[in-house]
C-alpha cells in the first residue's frame, strides 16, 4: 500500500516533469522556457523524494517534518519562514542598495539582465513579498496557534503554502531579470505565476481559517482579525488586478482585461491596498501580538484596537485614486481618494497610540530592552508614514511631490521604518522561542542593528525629502519668457549628491541586516555571547563602605 | 436606466447608508454595556499560555 502510494506520487511528479519539458521545448519566449525549466527541476526533485520514501528510515524523519501528535504546536513551517525571511531580506536589500547606486552611478547598469528597469521590480517584490510575505506567513502561523491554543490545521497544506510561496518568489524574481513582466506595479509576475500564487493563497486561507475553527479559546484575539483581513483582501486584490488574457498557453505574455483609465484605477486600487492590507494590516497583527508579549503588558485599549480594525477595513479601500492625481481619472474620483486618505490619518494614529501606550508604566524597557526599542521606533515610523501619506495625497501638495523622489522617501520611511523594524523585532522575539534558546546570541548586536537601521533610515528619508522637493521645484520653474527653466537632465545632475547619500543610508540598513543574520546564525548554533549586560545600575565597590567620622578634636572653651 | 446606473444610484443612496450604519455599529460594539470585562479578558488572553508550547 505504501509502495503503491509512493509510486503514484512519483508518477504524478513524472507527469508534471514531462509537461514542463514539453512546454520548455515549445515555448514562445525564453522567459517562459526558463520558468518551465524551473518547474521541471522542482518536479524532478519531488519525484526523486517520493521514490526515496520507499526507504523506511527516510520516511521516519521526513524532509517535511509532519507533526506526530496534536499536543505540540506545529512550528516547523514557522522556523522555515523565519529563515526564509532572513534570506530574502538580504537579497531584497542588496538589490535595493544596488539600484540606489545605479541611480548615482549609471555605469552600474549592466545590460540587459541587471539594468535598473529589471532589478527595481526585483527589489520591490523581494522586500515586500519575499521578506515581508515570509514574516507574515511565519508569524501568522505562530500567532494563530498560540492565540487559539490549537495546532495548525492541515499540516500538509501548511507546508504547501510555505514551499509554494517560495516557488512563487523564485518564478517572480527570475522572471523580472529575464524580462517577463506584465508591467503592473507590485504585480509584475505574468499570468501563470499569478495563477500559482492564487492557488497558494487560497491554501493559506484554508490553513488559517481551519486553525481558527479548531480554536480552544472562545474569543478570537484581535491580531488574528488583522491577519484574516490581510489574507482575504490580498486574495481579492490579486485576482481582480491580474485579470488578463494570455496570448498563448505556452508563452509568458498576456493582456489586461481592462483598458485605459479603468486599468490605471484597477492597478492603483490594488497598489494602494497592497500597502494597506499587506504592509499595514498584516504588520499591525504582528504589532498587536508581539508588542504586548515583549512588553509583558496587555494592549493599552482593546476597544481602540477594534475601532482601529474596522476603520482601516472600511476606509482604506477607497484611498487608491490618490496615486492618479492630475491624470485622466475623473476629478470626483481623485477627490474621493484624497478625502479618504486624509480621514485614514486618524485610525492610523489611533493604532500607533494604542501600540505605544501599551508601554504605559513600562517605559524604562525602551532603555533596557533593545527589542522594545526597535518596536517603539517601528510604531513611531508607522505614525510618521501615516501622517506623511495623507499629506502627500492632498492635491496641492501632490502637485509638487508627484513623480518626485519625495514619494520614494515616503515609501521607505514606511517600509524600512515600520515594516522592517517590526519584522526584525518579531524575528528577535521568535528565534529564541522557536529554537529553544535562553536568549539571542547577543542583545548588544540587536542594539547595533537598531542604530544602523535607524540612522540608515534618517539618511535615506532626509536625502529623499531634499531630492524630491528640489525636483518638484525645478520641474515647475518658469522663466520670464514663459519657458521651463530646467531640462530634465539638469534635475538629474542636481540630485547626484542626494542619490549618493541615499545609497549610504540603504547600505547602513543592509549592514544592520547582516548583523542580524550573524546574530540569528550564532543563536541557532547554540552560542551565547559573553557580553556586558545592556544596562546596569552603577556600582563602585571602593565606595561601598561606611563613612568613618574622624574623631572630633575637643575645642577648648574661650 | 442602464444596469450600471441602477447600481451606482443604489451605491450612493441605500448602499452608502447601510454601510455607514454597519461601520458605526461595529465600532460601537465593544462599548456595549457589560463588554468591559470581556475586553479586558481578551487583551490578557495572550498571557495565559506562558510556556509557549513546543
Amino acid at each position: 500500500m505504501q509502495a503503491e502510494a509512493a509510486l503514484g506520487r512519483a508518477g504524478l511528479w513524472f507527469g508534471v516533469l514531462i509537461i514542463s519539458l514539453i512546454l520548455a521545448a515549445t515555448a514562445r519566449d525564453t522567459g517562459f522556457a526558463a520558468h518551465a525549466t524551473i518547474i521541471a527541476v522542482v518536479a524532478f526533485v519531488l519525484m526523486w523524494m517520493s521514490a526515496a520514501r520507499f526507504d523506511p528510515m527516510s520516511r521516519a524523519r521526513s524532509f517535511f517534518r509532519m507533526p506526530e501528535t496534536l499536543s505540540r504546536y506545529d512550528d516547523d513551517p514557522v522556523r522555515w519562514g523565519v529563515l526564509a525571511t532572513m534570506f530574502w531580506a538580504i537579497i531584497g536589500m542588496l538589490a535595493g542598495v544596488f539600484i540606489a547606486l545605479q541611480m548615482a552611478f549609471p555605469q552600474l547598469n549592466i545590460e540587459p539582465y541587471f539594468n535598473f528597469g529589471r532589478v527595481r521590480p526585483l527589489h520591490t517584490s523581494a522586500v515586500v513579498f519575499a521578506f515581508g510575505g515570509n514574516i507574515l506567513i511565519a508569524s501568522s502561523f505562530y500567532v494563530v496557534q498560540r492565540t487559539c491554543r490549537a495546532q495548525l490545521a492541515f499540516p500538509g497544506l501548511a507546508r504547501f503554502v510555505f514551499w509554494g510561496y517560495q516557488l512563487f518568489i523564485v518564478l517572480a524574481a527570475s522572471g523580472y531579470l529575464l524580462g517577463v513582466t506584465q508591467s503592473r506595479e507590485y504585480a509584475e509576475p505574468e499570468w501563470y505565476v499569478d495563477i500559482w500564487l492564487t492557488i497558494v493563497w487560497v491554501a493559506y486561507l484554508i490553513v488559517f481559517v481551519g486553525t481558527l475553527a479548531r480554536r480552544v479559546e472562545p474569543h478570537i484575539y484581535v491580531a488574528n482579525w488583522f491577519y484574516l483581513a490581510f489574507i482575504i483582501t490580498i486574495a481579492m486584490l490579486h485576482i481582480v488586478n491580474n485579470l488578463a488574457v494570455p496570448v498563448a498557453l505556452n508563452g509568458s505574455q498576456s493582456y489586461s482585461a481592462f483598458a485605459g483609465v479603468q486599468d490605471a484605477l484597477t492597478q492603483w486600487w490594488y497598489g494602494h491596498n497592497a500597502v494597506g492590507f499587506f504592509l499595514t494590516a498584516g504588520f499591525l497583527a504582528m504589532m498587536y501580538y508581539f508588542v504586548p508579549k515583549q512588553a509583558e503588558r496587555p494592549v493599552y485599549s482593546y476597544r481602540l484596537s477594534i475601532i482601529h480594525f474596522w476603520s482601516l477595513i472600511f476606509l482604506y479601500i477607497w484611498a487608491g485614486p490618490h496615486h492618479l492625481h492630475y491624470t485622466a481619472l475623473p476629478d470626483w474620483a481623485q477627490t474621493l481618494g484624497m478625502v479618504f486618505s486624509v480621514i485614514l490619518w486618524m485610525p492610523s494614529w489611533g493604532g500607533m497610540i494604542n501600540g505605544l501606550m501599551t508601554l504605559n508604566g513600562a517605559w524604562d524597557k525602551i532603555r533596557t530592552d533593545p527589542i522594545i526599542r526597535m518596536m517603539v521606533m517601528a510604531m513611531a515610523f508607522y505614525g510618521m508614514a501615516t501622517f506623511e501619506g495623507p499629506m502627500l495625497s492632498i492635491k496641492a501638495v501632490n502637485s509638487l511631490s508627484h513623480y518626485t523622489d519625495w514619494t520614494i522617501g515616503h515609501v521607505h520611511s514606511g517600509a524600512l521604518g515600520w515594516n522592517g523594524l517590526i519584522s526584525f523585532a518579531a524575528v528577535y522575539f521568535l528565534v529564541p522561542r522557536l529554537w529553544k534558546r535562553e536568549r539571542m546570541y547577543s542583545l548588544r548586536m540587536i542594539n547595533w542593528h537598531f542604530w544602523l537601521a535607524t540612522l540608515g533610515i534618517v539618511f535615506y528619508a532626509a536625502s529623499m525629502w531634499v531630492a524630491g522637493i528640489t525636483q518638484g521645484l525645478m520641474w515647475r520653474e518658469y522663466g520670464g519668457d514663459g519657458y521651463l527653466v530646467n531640462s530634465f537632465v539638469d534635475t538629474v545632475a542636481a540630485l547626484h549628491p542626494m542619490y549618493v547619500i541615499r545609497a549610504v543610508g540603504g547600505g547602513m540598513y543592509l549592514a544592520g541586516a547582516f548583523v542580524m543574520s550573524y546574530n540569528v546564525w550564532m543563536t541557532l548554533a547554540g552560542r551565547l555571547r559573553d557580553e556586558a549586560p545592556m544596562t546596569d545600575a552603577a556600582y563602585d565597590a571602593e565606595k561601598d563602605r561606611p563613612i568613618v567620622q574622624p574623631a572630633l578634636a575637643s575645642v577648648p572653651a574661650e | 436606466m442602464s444596469f450600471y446606473e441602477n447600481l451606482r444610484h443604489f451605491a450612493d443612496s441605500y448602499g452608502l447608508v447601510v454601510i455607514f450604519i454597519l461601520f458605526l455599529t461595529l465600532c460601537a460594539w465593544p462599548f456595549r454595556p457589560g463588554a468591559k470585562r470581556r475586553n479586558r479578558d481578551a487583551a490578557r488572553s495572550i498571557f495565559e499560555d506562558e510556556n509557549n508550547g513546543e
